[in-house]
């Protein structure tokens, strides 16, 4: 009797953490959760307009993330590979933008509406094919050839291929800065209080919906797509269902590369781009694509919104906040912590690889 | 057809020579090279003054204050060498271990602790001067320590990891580590980095009074009027250190056991490897090069600076070691010894003969790291066992190459009993 009720408490238990008995990292993991839940709830009562202000900045910086993310999670969800090249392919899209968007078509503050969206919407799908088109290019030339190389090999050949990316942005736009000047109304969507949010804010947020609902929709729904999942999957079952592997794989860095340009686009709308912006953005959003599973296209957006708005909190919060000296450090504490305690991330599934 | 040769040129006189070449021990004959390398090498700073300056394409050899830099990095590349070419772990945060060698070079050799007062076989440092002022030498075997505990720190919670996470995560310390060292500037007030400014001045190296006395050797380097020299000298003697150890422990148990991991980690386990103890050495003992070789340079440089301690030099060293051939000792070196010359002087050389002598006009050395880039990428799809590659590690690349050549062919997949295990 006794011995079966214990079971059934185990069990219990077990339910209660997702399948495993609670084991010590999972225990420091839920430590160190509460105590950042902590953190945000003494700022939210020091100083509630601060802190939703900064948590709309969060969730636009967020939705910038998501779309770079999701880039790193369709690629590692079907090869397997880090592919460090991505943020630089997002700085040298972004970069290529401000050229369109200045010097090709001459947009500013004082051209009219519909001219600025018209204006950006051709940008948008010109960024787009050139994003496309580099990422293709970088899977064409290096990649493929490794296809059946030590997944250490393709690992170094990537990040070389960043290296070369970000040289070819230093090479082509110089060291400075390129931003914007405001295209998107600054005045409010909303004002409650003193918390306040811009249309230009409020754009990027507006913007990354459709294209993740697009995304949504070619994963789960077009032919291709199941052909990526089925790659993903086990390529040589893959490729034996007739499945065109070469063909898919070029595909997902398409659709990645795609994803680069429209995020370059955004995030210099946002901010300002330079040559090797690429390289620290790549890792935070790499980071949020850990955070929420390696693969899991849910948990990439997810995962971009918690990191957003991490950084977000770190450096506009006053209560005992870092601040923005050490947004890389904690951004990478937090990789490493994932990593340690939950490799599997948010949403993914406990594989192999990551324990 | 050896012998014949030999009865027809008996006269000849260097047949004499090599006979007598062939009759030396196996042994010396294959050491012969080394020391000649060495010897040519230990002599370099006599003999570079009296070098052609106008040599094409590199214009001029590096002189001996040069050299120092590029001994150090290819010690750096030679430890770099124990985690990602024996035991297969790619590291990309290798700069941290540098970082933290030279900063511990920083905090015990310097003025950097005002608040106290402690020397211990210091040279040319008065008594009267504040802060930690231990001699290098000890300051030397310190940093590596502390960074071999730094690299088992960081190894233990990771090293579980494989392949890519590992990477990521050793990234992430790489980045960790330098903004750490430029934001603890004050730390509840407590100044332990000197931020961005970085830690200057850091002692040199010397003998002290009594062995300048007894057998003339510097008592600092730093005041000494043959300073590169000696910096050389003493560069080149840890760089042979580190060559020696990596030598003794590649055939050592634990060396085999790297290999081994390197090669199947499921196996050497199975085979009764302990894999966390054997790949938390090899962290620790490739972090203590790099910790020597950090405070070292720390100490040639006489300060620490935070801007010294980017992802491009992890990425630089990783390079140097792609470049040798990973594992392959002999490779890494010539490798590292060429990559760091470019680096140090070689590349804006090449850029100004390039300049000079074509229509061109590019600042190659502000591309460098594209330069690196492209040598990585290339020497990937090319050539990825490197300039000289190790015997096993060819060997298991073919081997690879072959087992996919199989896989591309459905039927193997089919007859394949495991599936494919990533």
């Amino acid at each position: 009797m006794a011995a079966s009720a214990r079971t059934e408490q185990q069990s219990r238990l077990a339910t209660l953490f997702g399948g495993r008995r609670p084991s010590l990292t999972s225990v420091l993991g839920g430590v160190f959760v509460a105590l950042l839940v902590a953190w945000l709830i003494v700022n939210l009562v020091e100083t509630p307009s601060d802190f939703f202000t900064v948590m709309l900045i969060g969730i636009t910086t967020g939705s910038v993330y998501a779309l770079i993310a999701l880039g790193y999670t369709l690629v590692y969800g079907i090869l397997q590979l880090i592919n460090f090249a991505h943020g630089d392919v997002f700085a040298l899209s972004g970069l290529f933008a401000s050229t369109i968007v200045l010097s090709l078509l001459g947009l500013s503050e004082n051209t009219s509406p519909i001219g600025i969206a018209g204006g950006l919407l051709l940008t948008l799908l010109i960024v787009v094919a050139f994003g496309l088109l580099v990422n293709t290019s970088i899977e064409f030339i290096a990649y493929r050839r490794l296809r059946n190389a030590p997944r250490l090999a393709v690992l170094i050949t990537a990040v070389g291929m960043s290296f070369i990316v970000q040289n070819i942005s230093l090479a082509v736009f110089d060291v400075n800065f390129r931003s914007l000047p405001p295209l998107i109304s600054e005045s409010n969507v909303f004002k409650i209080g003193s918390v306040t949010y811009q249309w230009n804010q409020f754009f990027a947020v507006l913007a990354t919906i459709p294209v993740l609902l697009l995304l949504t929709w070619l994963v789960r729904s077009t032919k291709q797509g199941k052909g990526m999942r089925a790659v993903s999957q086990d390529p040589d079952a893959a490729a034996i269902m007739g499945v065109n592997v070469n063909r898919t794989i070029s595909f997902t860095f398409a659709l990645a590369g795609g994803l680069a340009g429209v995020a370059g686009l955004l995030y210099l709308i946002e901010f300002n781009i330079r040559y090797d912006t690429g390289f620290e953005l790549g890792l935070i959003a790499f980071t949020a694509a850990v955070l929420g599973g390696i693969g899991n296209l849910t948990g990439a957006v997810l995962g971009a919104l918690i990191i957003g708005l991490i950084q977000a909190f770190n450096e506009g919060l006053g209560w005992a906040a870092p601040g923005s000296d050490w947004t890389r450090s904690i951004v990478f504490g937090l990789l490493i912590a994932i990593l340690v305690f939950r490799p599997e991330g948010l949403l993914g599934e406990r594989t192999p690889e990551g324990q | 057809m050896r012998e014949r040769l030999r009865g027809v040129s008996k006269l000849e006189p260097l047949d004499g020579v090599f006979a007598a070449w062939r009759r030396l021990p196996h042994g010396f004959r294959a050491a012969l090279p080394v020391i000649v390398v060495i010897a040519l090498a230990a002599t370099y700073p006599y003999y570079v003054s009296s070098l052609p300056t106008d040599v094409p394409v590199i214009l001029a050899f590096p002189d001996v204050g040069a050299c120092v830099t590029i001994i150090i990095f290819v010690m750096m590349a030679v430890g770099l060498n124990i985690v990602v070419g024996y035991a297969g772990l790619l590291d990309l945060g290798y700069v941290a271990f540098y970082a933290i060698g030279a900063y511990t070079a920083g905090w015990l050799a310097s003025g950097q602790f005002e608040q106290v007062r402690f020397h211990f076989g210091s040279v040319g440092i008065s008594n009267e001067q504040n802060g930690i002022h231990i001699s290098i030498w000890l300051v030397l075997l310190c940093a590596a320590i502390l960074t071999a505990v730094g690299g088992i720190l960081i190894g233990l919670p990771t090293l579980r990891l494989r392949g890519d996470y590992l990477a990521i995560v050793t990234l992430g310390f790489g980045e960790i580590i330098p903004q750490f060292v430029r934001n603890a500037d004050s730390i509840k007030g407590f100044d332990l980095t000197h931020g961005t400014f970085g830690i200057s001045p850091i002692d040199s190296p010397g003998f002290g009074e009594h062995l300048n006395k007894a057998i003339g050797l510097p008592v600092n380097y730093q005041s000494s009027f043959d300073r590169e020299r000696f910096f050389f000298w003493t560069a080149l003697a840890l760089l042979l250190l580190a060559v020696f150890c990596s030598l003794r422990l590649r055939e050592s148990r634990l060396g085999r056991a790297w290999i081994a991991i390197r090669e199947d980690e499921t196996a050497a386990g199975a085979m009764g490897i302990p894999l966390m103890r054997t790949k938390t050495w090899a962290y620790a003992i490739g972090a203590f090069f790099g910790g020597m070789a950090g405070a070292y340079i720390a100490s040639f440089n006489s300060g620490a600076f935070p801007s010294q301690f980017q992802f491009n030099i992890s990425v630089f060293l990783l390079c140097m070691v792609i470049l040798g051939g990973m594992g392959s000792l002999w490779g890494v070196v010539v490798g590292g010894t060429i990559l760091a010359w470019l680096n140090v002087e070689g590349l804006a050389n090449i850029g100004s003969w390039v300049n000079a002598h074509t229509p061109l006009n590019v600042e190659v050395a502000k591309y460098q790291f594209g330069i690196y880039g492209i040598i990585i990428v290339l020497m990937m799809l090319f050539r990825p066992v490197g300039l000289i590659p190790e015997r096993r590690r060819a060997r298991e690349i073919e081997e690879g190459a072959g087992a996919s050549e199989r896989d591309k062919s459905v039927y193997a997949v089919l007859e394949a009993e495991d599936p494919k295990d990533n």
